[in-house]
């Protein structure tokens, strides 16, 4: 391949080649909240889980609502991923990449906070050598690490011929693109083989994702402690996820737009698409959230209207008000309205008030169950220490700026994809179209 | 073989706290600071919890309630365990293996007692104390969850002195620290499979009660009461 033949995709090469002081400022900020939480956390180290907000009858708090909230944002990539491209979504092909990436870093962030929650981090291998299968963590621990793999090989996969690019245009880094390449020279036979690879990896890791944050949710709903011990747990944080996973996604592509001005890329159509999709996982969110409440109150167990109460008009109530102001109010006009939806920014501010409200939710799910046990005792109120806000901020930063870095390593928009689409695809949807309309019947291949 | 068990006679006891002092002694609690205690952080392995009573004319409606570890037949605590830290034995003590302990306090979220705690800083005696820890207990290290082992290694003494004086165990050999100090006797301990044994016939007595007894775990700890205290909690 040739610079010449990639014609206007050759500025999706652009952020790769070059790199502006705005990146090294924007790195910079980041580095600094990333050393401000390493010192937090040796902090934590050198004095115990003290340091924390954490007490008797809250054992968990920030960092179990982040793992939560971190882990449902892996949702955005592969699986939303591997729908539209097992839908045949044409529209996917520029977004694809941005989403699959944030799945596989954000997940050592979610796996990192359990680890940062350990009262004897030095002893997390007693997991493996000493596991116990019939412990939700542990099914956590397989499962995350299974979506881990599959989501690094699912995002790989279509990397290739992209990477096999870079290596014959690019004078640099010829020690990074040349293995992994794995010597794609664009042969039919490869583009059948990975064509091939990537349907496959893409049903598998569908199952996956889906079971990931099932038994995230299991991790709560397996014990008996009010409003935790509920069967709808699994599928509600499945759709929770994907609703926090679509809104990273939509302000991904914001921000890559904007800094790499990708405005031919990433259109307002893939905005508005997207949007749609957020709009009808507020839709689901809502009906989860009115159905587990109902069934609560309506019950009106009073251990549970304790945590239940606590929520709707005790010491939460502002927290849970805000959340469904973020969860609903806000996103559902917005999304809901076509003007809106169909702009950057409209879908900007849905999905940063999602964002707010998912990680609200997360919070309300973990606190308000543990500050209203069963059995009375001297009230506890858990509030936040430094220690735990730091991390949460630098984990955010950390995982920003690993984004950024491999914007400039590998091109964010898929170019191959664009090629391929721009090339077949219109030829093959309208051959689609005609097999759907009367005629001559094929044999469905 | 015996399973342990307890009864604890709530019109007995006077809330006198000397159950509470016995057991911190006993099992090598380290006293909380003022600090560790208005932060929500202080242990006990046994403590007395404010429930809401039966209101008797003008006594007051609030009372108290010893709250060990109710050694569960069925515990939620130890199949939520990620590491096997925590194991139930052959005679029903629910025990705590405190150098497997990852601390990810999954445990103390289950337990529907809220019984189990965890230490958030390495245990400290005030100067003299240090030197009359007993050593017969761990002193547990930060980062791990303790709770009430029922004083298990009394029950390895007493095994050991009945076998070098050539007889079986027999009722009152094997005593918690809590139930020897209660001087109103409230605290009773034994042999749930011996049909002789006082906890026998004390938890067939029309005033005992279970705690949380339909979440089906089954507790190794009887209450008595005359009065309404199972519906209270």
């Amino acid at each position: 391949m040739d610079k010449s033949e990639l014609g206007q995709d050759i500025r999706l090469l652009r952020p790769i080649e070059r790199t502006g002081r705005g990146f090294w400022i924007f790195t910079g900020i980041l580095l600094a909240i990333g050393a401000w939480g390493v010192f937090a956390w040796f902090n934590q180290l050198r004095r115990g889980l003290a340091v924390t907000g954490l007490n008797v009858p809250v054992y968990w708090g920030l960092y179990i609502t982040n793992f939560v909230f971190f882990i449902g944002i892996s949702h955005a990539g592969t699986l939303i991923s591997a729908i539209l491209r097992l839908a045949h979504a044409e529209w996917r092909r520029s977004i694809t990449r941005a989403a699959e990436v944030i799945t596989v870093l954000v997940l050592f962030f979610g796996m990192a906070c359990v680890i940062l929650d350990l009262g004897r981090p030095d002893r997390v291998m007693n997991v493996i050598m000493h596991g116990n299968f019939s412990s939700p963590l542990l099914w956590d621990v397989c499962s995350v690490s299974l979506y881990l793999i599959a989501s690094t090989i699912y995002l790989y996969l279509p990397l290739i011929p992209d990477i096999a690019i870079l290596r014959d245009v690019l004078p640099r880094r010829q020690w990074l693109y040349r293995p992994l390449a794995l010597g794609w020279t664009g042969t039919p036979r490869q583009h059948h083989l990975l064509e091939r690879a990537i349907s496959i990896m893409a049903i598998i890791v569908i199952p996956i994702a889906v079971s990931v944050h099932t038994v995230v949710s299991w991790v709560f709903a397996m014990t008996v402690q009010p409003m935790w011990h509920s069967t709808i747990f699994g599928p509600y944080f499945v759709v929770g996820a994907i609703f926090s996973g679509i809104a990273a996604i939509l302000l991904a592509m914001a921000i890559i737009r904007k800094a790499y001005h990708l405005e031919d890329y990433l259109k307002p159509i893939h905005f508005n698409n997207l949007g749609l999709l957020l709009l009808v996982f507020s839709l689901l969110w809502f009906y989860f959230t009115f159905a587990e409440f109902l069934t609560t109150y309506y019950g009106g167990e009073p251990m549970h209207m304790a945590v239940f109460l606590s929520k709707t008009e005790g010491k939460f109530s502002p927290l849970f008000w805000t959340m469904f102001v973020t969860c609903f109010a806000i996103p559902f006009p917005l999304l809901a309205n076509r003007r809106t939806r169909g702009t950057v920014w409209g879908c900007v501010v849905a999905s940063l008030s999602v964002e707010v409200g998912m990680w609200l939710e997360r919070f309300l799910i973990v606190v308000p169950s543990l500050s209203n046990p069963r059995l009375p005792l001297t009230a506890a109120t858990y509030t936040p220490s430094w220690v735990e806000w730091s991390l949460f901020a630098a984990f955010v930063s950390i995982f920003m700026l690993l984004y950024a870095i491999f914007t400039k390593l590998f091109p964010i928009v898929s170019i191959w994809e664009i090629r391929e689409g721009r090339e077949s695809s219109v030829k093959e949807v309208s051959t689609r179209v005609e097999s759907y309309l009367p005629g001559p019947v094929e044999s469905a291949s | 073989m015996a399973r342990w068990g307890m009864v604890i006679d709530l019109d007995r006891c006077t809330a006198c706290q000397a159950c509470v002092v016995a057991c911190q002694v006993e099992n090598n609690v380290a006293p909380a600071t003022a600090d560790q205690a208005a932060a929500g952080r202080a242990i006990s392995w046994l403590r007395l919890v404010p429930i809401q009573g039966e209101k008797h004319g003008t006594r007051p409606d609030l009372q108290l309630m010893p709250l060990p570890c109710m050694h569960c037949s069925h515990p939620p605590c130890i199949k939520v365990c990620p590491v096997k830290a925590t194991t139930i034995d052959h005679e029903g003590l629910v025990a705590q293996v405190y150098p497997r302990c990852i601390g990810c306090r999954y445990c103390t979220t289950a337990c529907p007692y809220t019984v189990r705690h965890f230490n958030w800083k390495k245990p400290e005696w005030p100067q003299p104390m240090e030197e009359s820890l007993s050593p017969d207990v761990s002193v547990r290290p930060r980062g791990v969850v303790e709770k009430c082992s029922f004083c298990h290694h009394r029950l390895q003494k007493a095994k050991d002195r009945a076998h070098a004086e050539g007889r079986p165990l027999k009722e009152g050999d094997y005593l918690p620290a809590c139930a020897e100090s209660c001087p109103a006797e409230a605290i009773v301990f034994g042999d749930l499979d011996d049909s002789r044994s006082a906890v026998v016939r004390l938890s067939q007595s029309p005033r005992a009660f279970k705690l949380l007894e339909e979440l089906g775990t089954e507790p190794k700890v009887t209450y008595l009461s005359k009065g309404e205290w199972g519906g209270q909690v």
